[in-house]
């Protein structure tokens, strides 16, 4: 069964597949190129939550969080690329996710988890550091590819130092997924139009560079709630809700 | 939004009980219970 967040089923302590994972292991078998499950698991839990999962319930996630609480002489909150690096994780799961394990196939007609083989530093760090630290036998057959993902991982550390959570912000395509529902999702913010008083604060306490007032429930927000709890006037609120129920009209 | 929130956790939980019917979870769980080795980079 999946879970909701980016969670290496290569893990030792796992009891849960990465719906990544898992969409690339159904695509990629020669019995399917279509998986019903894994549709099914993203509309369900897209529709329900959108990127909340993002935000609380992802371990990948939270270990980018931890990292950037981490001091450092200069945190980077945007750059010139910053905007358009975001549709980097569309093009990486188009392409890694859906297309290659789909279409590149051996004789067996069986495909690669793409991501997961070369991109994906979740599995390095949950499942190929401490199954390759227990295992003689394993650290007997690393080679280039088990480097270039440490590498990866690496480089993902630190910049989770200086940045807050790059990877979710330009490279995970499960982030893309639940990104598509955060406009219809049950879970979603509301603006109090009439309350709100354009102080900018919420914009300004973002971590993810968005306006939540201009911009409420974009592609971007991952429903951390800092923008509820800076607002000083209660006008940003959040919930399970069916329907839409913006208040008033922002001139 | 009402409708398309119904609309597609109904369509959601529909594929998810045929992607069951398919045997789709088989594969996962197939996958699941070996250490993959290209995820963990031994390839």
């Amino acid at each position: 069964m999946c879970v909701p967040g980016l969670n290496c089923y290569s893990c030792p302590g796992s009891l849960g597949s990465c719906p990544i994972g898992s969409l690339q292991a159904v695509l990629g078998s020669a019995k399917y190129k279509f998986s019903f499950y894994l549709l099914g698991f993203f509309l369900l839990v897209g529709t329900l939550f959108g990127r909340l999962v993002c935000g609380f319930l992802c371990p990948f996630g939270l270990i980018q969080e931890l990292l950037y609480k981490i001091p450092f002489v200069k945190k980077i909150k945007t750059f010139r690329l910053d905007r358009p690096l975001r549709w980097l994780k569309y093009i990486i799961l188009a392409v890694f996710v859906i297309l290659l394990p789909l279409f590149i196939v051996d004789a067996a007609g069986t495909g690669s988890p793409w991501f997961c083989k070369w991109i994906c530093p979740a599995g390095t760090l949950e499942g190929g550091i401490p199954l390759i630290s227990a295992s003689p036998a394993l650290q007997g057959v690393i080679g280039f590819l088990f480097h270039w993902k440490l590498a990866i991982l690496l480089i993902t550390v630190l910049l989770s130092i200086l940045i807050y959570r790059p990877f979710c912000k330009y490279i995970c395509p499960l982030g893309a997924i639940y990104a598509l529902f955060n406009k219809v999702s049950v879970y979603r913010y509301h603006v109090d139009r009439e309350k709100c008083t354009s102080c900018g604060k919420c914009e300004k306490v973002c971590p993810m560079q968005i306006s939540p007032v201009r911009e409420t429930n974009h592609l971007e927000c991952i429903r951390c709630g800092g923008c509820k709890e800076i607002c000083s006037s209660g006008a940003i609120t959040s919930g399970f809700s069916l329907g839409s129920k913006n208040k008033g009209k922002k001139s | 939004m009402f409708i398309w929130q119904i609309l597609l956790l109904t369509a959601g939980g529909l594929a998810i009980l045929a992607g069951i019917y398919r045997e789709e979870v088989r594969t996962v769980l197939m996958k699941a219970i070996y250490i993959c080795l290209e995820c963990i980079g031994i390839g």
